[in-house]
């Protein structure tokens, strides 16, 4: 591999549950401010992948290296405290809240105030967190109750909290499934502008194709578990390999290859 | 030798009975997410019932005919129960059935002794089991050998009902994922009412069956609901063969226990429960929970500090409750302390319950242990006054530290009955050391000093504590601890992929709780100038929980008005008339029907509808949002 400075290193990961082999000896790398795309059919495995690069899911094998330091087996909020932000393919937000108060629970955190029993909670780093809700577009929402929000404005709230700790590395899981085309193209840019200027590195899942090939600066195609392809946008775009997958699962790239022809 | 294998007979004959029950509300449990204390009263009912028809009809037909009968009666009472007051309140908060249940029991409770009078009933033997057969040299009832027969030919019939039957595999569907069925069209509302009908019947059949072993008595429900609420723990919720094992484990647990280790016989069930729930979290044979539970906190809106004017209303009101010794008489103070105290202890719990989400089912243990760590200070050491009310609450705090660690590791009706658990071991050891704690006969002789003593000066010593332990656990929910807190109750994956660790926060507040809950036990140590193992008790955690549930869960404080309204209706009406139970029963099944957000939750709802008349329509109804299919394309 190239000497380029690597932000995560993920060697020979393996997770089964008892008889599917959902992730099969994956191994990749992501590079500081790179865009990095991790794309295959419904049950390959991206989810899991996800689920033991920040300690949710412990793996039977192989090793997660952040920044130098070996990250693997520690738990899903220790992994979170050296820099890795994470949002749901199924949402996960605090219901009772509003907007702003969820991204000042992620601040309090961030700022080890968790036990601070005396002060009120309003006024804390409130700036702060209408900053991050301005990130993601929601400076509008910031007093909206999260329990009313539609699951687009979920998607981006999920952004917010994700990046309430200065992340180093984004791990975003389905990040715009269930918003409108507009909405998708919209969030992955402002993901795209934040990622650059602070050098996050981002590893992402996306069922849009139009999205990861325009966004992604490089694509690993995964399918039941193990690594087909991995390249640049073109390269995988072009590969047969994974046309037949994508054939095999429903033409998700014979749809836009239909739209654009 | 063979006395023990006679005990192990009995222990087995006891499993029987204990299984039918166990199975029942296992049942209802795994379908309609309800904890069913009415549990217990349909079992006794079902005694009471198959007593008077036993006693009516002749012959061996007479008493396996009423026995059956009695069984199916109660099973239609279920029905009815089901239909007219459970239908109404699935939607509410997850606990406020419970509440509703509790209600019936109460009723019950009072009816029965309404219509078989107050002493115990002894029912008439079983026709070709009336004798005993001889095992060892020892003398075994035949009905004990039937009953031990009948557990497994139950547990068989009811494997059957569920493996070979579309209604069965439908409740075990249910069981399992119950929007799955709804997905597939079953009409839920019938499948609900079977399934309730039908442990009702497996309750009622399980009393009607005790009547040749053991007394008819109208405290039958509390004694068999907490053995069963224990079986169905370890068993596993939902499981038939977990509850069949766990009903014969609890049975010779007390067969032998008594034998073995009388001092600590009470308490060994209990110990053994919050062993297997350490080690295997979802009883024996249970599964973790599938799917995710409801979130609490969405039906109103998001908590807020009090605006100026509440800040006034609520000063206003505290200003006119210390004025009270101006106008009312020493009973009425005495009563006001009481009540004070309550505020206190429901406060404590509720927050537990409303913020973190974790109902405990024996908070009165930390209640009874700052009684008690007064009484040890007053009496034994000898300390003053003041110093006994600051130091007392440290044993409610010590004990929440300990027992707090292992409960938070659980969750749900798990969480809430190890400690009920807990609650049962520090009952027993007040109950049991006498040297120490004066046993049954408590630490009398605790009374207040010169400058608290009198009813205004213990009252306003009430009500100031009071008003300051509820101001600092309300600053507590809307300070960052707080919020980390709810976080936890709403979503545990969140707040451990943003660096909270959610246990170490919850057994904070489970130790916030039980030191507050220890400062309400030291006032009430020296307001009755007594302590008794009482102050621990099931009935005092239950208490505890109806106040919060009655204030509404979903609230910050609610508990402060819950608290009022029933210790001060429980307090009247047990000065007014015999029949106290029935009538705060029926009161409290009408508020949960009438209100189901509780009386606070209510209040809250009809301020903020008053206020946003004019606003926008609100948007899409909370919850909906948040569960679409996930990867819609
Ligand atoms: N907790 C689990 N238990 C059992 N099987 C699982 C679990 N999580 C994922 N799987 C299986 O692992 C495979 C990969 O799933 P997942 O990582 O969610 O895929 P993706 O996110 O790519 O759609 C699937 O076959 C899925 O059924
Ligand atoms: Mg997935």
């Amino acid at each position: 591999m190239s000497e380029a400075p690597r932000l995560l290193f993920v060697e020979g990961l393996n997770k089964s549950y008892g008889g599917v082999h959902a992730v099969r000896n994956v191994s990749f790398s992501v590079a500081p401010g790179e865009i990095l795309a991790l794309i295959g059919p419904n049950g390959a495995g991206k989810t899991t992948c996800f689920n033991m690069l920040n300690g949710q899911t412990p793996a039977d094998s192989g090793r997660v290296v952040l920044r130098g330091q070996d990250i693997s087996g520690k738990q899903p909020r220790e992994v979170w405290r050296l820099g890795v932000g994470r949002t749901f393919q199924i949402t996960a937000t605090y219901a009772s809240m509003t907007v702003r108060e969820n991204v000042q629970v992620a601040l309090i955190s961030f700022q080890s105030k968790l036990y601070s029993m005396l002060n009120a909670t309003q006024r804390f780093a409130s700036d702060e967190a209408d900053r991050l809700l301005g990130l993601v577009g929601m400076e509008g929402y910031a007093a909206r109750p999260c329990g009313e929000l539609a699951y687009g404005d979920l998607k981006r709230l999920e952004l917010a909290l994700a990046l309430a700790n200065d992340p180093k590395l984004l791990l975003m899981d389905e990040p715009t499934a269930g918003m409108a085309p507009r909405e998708r193209v919209e969030l992955m840019r402002m993901t795209a502008q934040i990622a650059r200027e602070k050098e996050i590195g981002v590893l992402f899942t996306e069922h849009d194709m139009d999205v990861v090939f325009e966004h992604a600066d490089r694509i690993i195609v995964l399918n039941r578990g193990s690594i087909i392809s991995e390249g640049s946008p073109d390269q995988v775009r072009n590969d047969p390999q994974v046309k037949a997958v994508y054939l095999g699962d429903g033409l998700v790239f014979g749809q836009h290859a239909e739209a654009h022809a | 030798m063979g006395f023990y294998f006679v005990q192990f007979l009995t222990g087995l004959a006891s499993a029987s009975a204990l299984f039918l029950v166990a199975s029942g509300l296992s049942i209802i449990f795994g379908v309609t997410r309800i904890v069913n204390f009415a549990h217990g009263a349909f079992y006794m009912l079902g005694a009471y019932i198959a007593f008077t028809l036993t006693e009516r009809l002749s012959g061996a037909f007479g008493f396996w005919g009423g026995i059956l009968i009695a069984a199916l009666a109660v099973a239609v009472i279920g029905v009815i129960v089901e239909m007219l007051l459970l239908r109404r309140i699935y939607s509410s908060p997850e606990l406020f059935q419970l509440l509703a249940t509790f209600g019936l029991t109460l009723m019950v409770e009072d009816l029965v002794v309404l219509i078989w009078g107050p002493d115990d009933l002894l029912g008439r033997r079983a026709p070709g089991f009336r004798g005993a057969v001889e095992m060892f040299g020892q003398n075994v009832p035949s009905y004990d050998l039937f009953m031990i027969v009948l557990g497994p030919v139950v547990l068989g019939i009811l494997w059957l009902l569920f493996h070979r039957t579309r209604w069965g595999i439908l409740v075990r569907a249910a069981t399992q994922d119950r929007d799955m069925v709804a997905a597939l069209g079953v009409n839920q509302k019938w499948l609900f009412t079977s399934v309730f009908g039908a442990g009702v019947f497996l309750a009622a059949l399980g009393g009607a069956l005790q009547i040749p072993r053991d007394a008819v008595h109208h405290a039958l429900d509390l004694r068999i609901i907490v053995e069963v609420f224990v079986v169905v723990v370890i068993g596993g919720l939902g499981s038939i063969t977990g509850a069949f094992v766990a009903a014969v484990l609890v049975a010779e647990l007390n067969a032998f226990g008594i034998l073995i280790l009388p001092k600590v016989s009470i308490v060994l069930v209990f110990l053994v429960m919050a062993v297997v729930l350490i080690v295997r979290p979802y009883g024996l044979f249970g599964k973790p929970e599938a799917v995710a539970r409801k979130t609490p906190g969405l039906s109103v809106r998001p908590w807020a500090p009090f605006t100026r004017n509440e800040r006034i209303a609520c000063l206003v009101g505290v200003a006119l409750a210390a004025l009270l010794p101006l106008v009312a008489g020493n009973y009425a103070l005495t009563v006001g302390a009481e009540i004070a105290i309550f505020v206190i202890f429901a406060a404590s719990l509720h927050f537990l319950m409303s913020v973190g989400g974790l109902a405990s089912f024996g908070h009165a243990a930390y209640f009874g242990l700052g009684a008690y760590g007064v009484a040890f200070l007053a009496k034994l050491a000898g300390l003053p006054m003041i110093l006994c009310l600051a130091l007392g609450p440290l044993l409610g705090l010590a004990g929440a530290a300990i027992f707090g660690f292992f409960a938070v590791q659980l969750s749900g009706v798990y969480f809430a009955m190890l400690t009920l658990a807990f609650a049962q071991i520090v009952w027993s050891i007040a109950f049991q050391w006498v040297p120490v704690t004066g046993g049954d006969n408590g630490i009398l002789g605790i009374w207040p000093e010169q400058w608290a003593a009198g009813p205004a000066r213990f009252y306003w010593l009430s009500l100031g504590i009071a008003v300051a332990v509820v101001s600092i656990l309300r600053i507590i929910v809307f300070s960052p601890f707080g919020y980390a807190l709810r976080g936890t109750r709403d979503s545990l994956l969140r707040s451990e992929s943003i660096g909270i660790d959610a246990k170490r926060i919850q057994w904070t507040a489970f130790v916030i709780a039980g030191t507050a809950a220890g400062i309400g036990g030291s006032l009430f140590a020296y307001l009755k100038g007594s302590v008794f193992p009482d102050n621990i008790g099931i009935g005092l955690s239950v208490d505890a929980l109806v106040m919060v549930l009655l204030g509404g869960v979903e609230t910050v404080s609610g508990a402060v008005i819950g608290a009022i309204v029933f210790k001060a209706l429980s307090i009247w009406l047990v000065s007014q008339t015999d029949w106290s139970k029935l009538i705060l029963g029926g009161v409290i099944v009408l508020i949960v029907v009438a209100f189901p957000k509780g009386i606070v939750g209510m209040i809250e709802t009809w301020r903020h509808s008053w206020r946003a008349r004019s606003d926008a329509p609100s948007a899409k109804p909370a919850g909906l949002a948040a569960s679409q299919p996930e990867g819609a394309e």
